[in-house]
């Protein structure tokens, strides 16, 4: 069979002689995200399928190792730039537990609020993207409007809307500005209110209904063998999750549930993500009553860098300003790996130090990848129709999946 | 929730010692360091007993210096104890092969691969160790610590078929 594609797929020579083989991506509208699904169809039934990803490498893990820690942090903002808040603070904690380091607790609250934040503009992005696909126009502008006042907002904190290089070994960039907090909830207000709409035109909508119910359905087995983890594990009904179950950050003192579905399928993936955006909202306003003042970042000389005031007037001060920025903060030999509940599912750092002022080692388990290797057991047996669907539900991110 | 209490030290010497050469806590998560051939026995023993379902990452690390010259390091992950423990295997350069986990694990295939790519360790027994995050005609294997970052690689004919 002669298929005109850049990677040899077995599914070309194995292929029934009946069946057609169809290549869908790696370039595609429905594939947002560079990603290459070959598809052995008998008629309208997806057979056997060969997801291929890869497109969007860029060396990440190779460019860490070369790179001093502070210098690897816009790198991690561009992994899963939905949330790009959410990966910087799983690879702090990586290098801080390796130095020893006490976060304070202004720094704790609010990076709990900040992933809780992001979490639900990544979840927005996800449902939104998925019900366009299905022709959902109305109920994606919604989607996107909220999102984009949640964009904007972080904007206005880090200065960037995607990738915002926002966190520092030991600390944060900068304090909230003034009036961050008020519109903050003016924000939660809104997305509440179109959460609300979004639930009115989707959750009992005869063509939702048909597209997601019992589509690309899973056991909990299945999921775990699969690598499966977040929404996607959490949607056939298991209650795994980081925050419950090795607590981070202040998730310890925050009330929350873990949203599970029935069955795993592609209407349980997006009820998931849905009712995790509820809980995410309620987080962030806990995490506003936690908020205690004092400095966001450690005075520890290993990592932060001095008041700028006193690099001006003092040599030490500008001697210790120059050390950190050309030489870098020197990481104790070690290995470790943490792993936080990213918004797609378990992001670890495998990080290894060999006591020098550049990771010798930094490895992402990052889930989009590891959803992309058991998403074909998803699609076949279902219609060619439903690939886009439930690709859409998995959520894939380039930047996260290729690195 | 009940009967998620973390796996002990004790319990891990008991059922797995035979199978281990060397152990010990890093952050709070047991490390086990063993040689390829009871990777696959330790594996199942854990799946089994322990009940670690989920597995979760598999990389490789190199020190050009050392003999043998790769770590490859697993992770894993127990519901029932709540619990992530780490694998280390150290293979040589000459002869970079492990079993593969792909019978035991679906998610294996998919992260062999990548590690294929990286590092050109073998995963005996997968079937399906096609490039993944690089292509086809792809020189040297890049997370080696003696491939150079500036290295250029050469041009891929254009393909049509």
């Amino acid at each position: 069979m002669d298929v005109s594609s850049p990677i040899p797929s077995h599914l070309d020579r194995t292929a029934d002689a009946g069946n057609v083989v169809v290549n869908i991506g790696p370039s595609h509208p429905a594939t947002h995200g560079t990603i290459q699904i070959v598809a052995e169809l008998d008629g309208e039934t997806v057979k056997r399928a060969d997801v291929h990803c890869g497109y969007l490498h860029r060396g990440f893990e190779k460019e860490a190792e070369h790179h001093t820690y502070h210098k690897v942090i816009p790198y991690v903002d561009r992994l899963n730039y939905c949330s790009a808040l959410n990966n910087g603070f799983a690879y702090a904690e990586a290098v801080e537990k390796l130095l020893g380091i006490e976060i304070t607790r202004r720094c704790i609250v609010l990076r709990t609020l900040l992933c809780e934040y992001n979490r639900i503009a990544d979840h927005m992005t996800c449902v939104a993207a998925s019900i366009m696909e299905m022709g959902a126009m109305t109920a994606f502008l919604y989607l996107m409007t909220v999102r984009d006042y949640i964009f904007e907002h972080l904007n206005h904190l880090t200065g960037a809307r995607l990738t915002y290089s926002y966190v520092r070994i030991g600390g944060l960039a900068r304090d909230l500005p003034e009036g961050w907090l008020t519109r903050l909830e003016e924000i939660l207000v809104f997305a509440e209110e179109y959460l609300e709409r979004i639930h009115g035109l989707l959750d009992r909508n005869r063509i939702f209904i048909d597209r997601t119910r019992d589509v690309a359905v899973m056991t909990p087995e299945h999921a775990l063998n699969w690598g499966f983890t977040g929404p996607t594990l959490r949607s056939t009904g298991l209650a795994i999750d980081l925050r419950k179950d090795a607590p981070y950050l202040a998730y310890p003192e925050l009330d929350f549930e873990v949203p599970v579905g029935i069955k795993g399928d592609n209407y349980d993936r997006y009820y998931v993500r849905m009712c995790e955006i509820d809980e995410s909202i309620a987080m962030v306003r806990q995490c506003v009553r936690l908020l205690s003042d004092g400095p966001v970042s450690v005075d520890d000389p290993r990592v932060t860098l001095p008041a700028k005031e006193l690099v001006y007037t003092q040599i030490e001060a500008l001697v210790h300003h120059f050390k950190l920025v050309s030489e870098g903060i020197v990481v104790p030999p070690g290995e470790i790996y943490v792993s936080h509940e990213a918004p797609n599912g378990e992001l670890g750092f495998y990080l290894v130090s060999d006591g020098t002022s550049r990771p010798y080692k930094l490895h992402v388990r990052a889930p989009s990848f590891v959803h992309m290797g058991g998403m074909h057991t998803l699609l076949e047996g279902y219609q060619v129709a439903d690939v886009v669907p439930t690709f859409g539900s998995m959520n894939m991110v380039g930047g996260e999946c290729d690195r | 929730m009940t009967g998620r209490a973390p796996l002990s030290y004790e319990a891990i010497e008991r059922e797995l010692g035979g199978l281990v050469e060397r152990s010990w806590q890093s952050f709070g998560m047991p490390v086990l360091e063993l040689r390829a051939e009871n990777l696959l026995p330790l594996v199942t023993r854990l799946r089994d007993r322990f009940d670690f379902a989920l597995f979760l990452d598999v990389t490789a690390v190199d020190y050009p210096e050392r003999s043998p010259r790769f770590d490859v390091v697993y992770h894993f992950y127990s519901r029932r104890h709540n619990q992530r423990i780490r694998l280390k295997v150290r293979v040589p350069a000459e002869r970079p092969v492990v079993p593969t986990l792909a019978g035991h694990y679906g998610s294996a295939r998919y992260m062999e691969r990548e590690v294929h790519d990286m590092y050109g360790i073998e995963f005996a027994g997968n079937e399906d160790l096609r490039p993944i995050l690089l292509y086809e005609g792809f020189v040297g294997h890049p997370l080696r610590k003696d491939y150079p970052i500036e290295r250029e690689q050469p041009m891929v004919p254009y393909r049509t078929g």
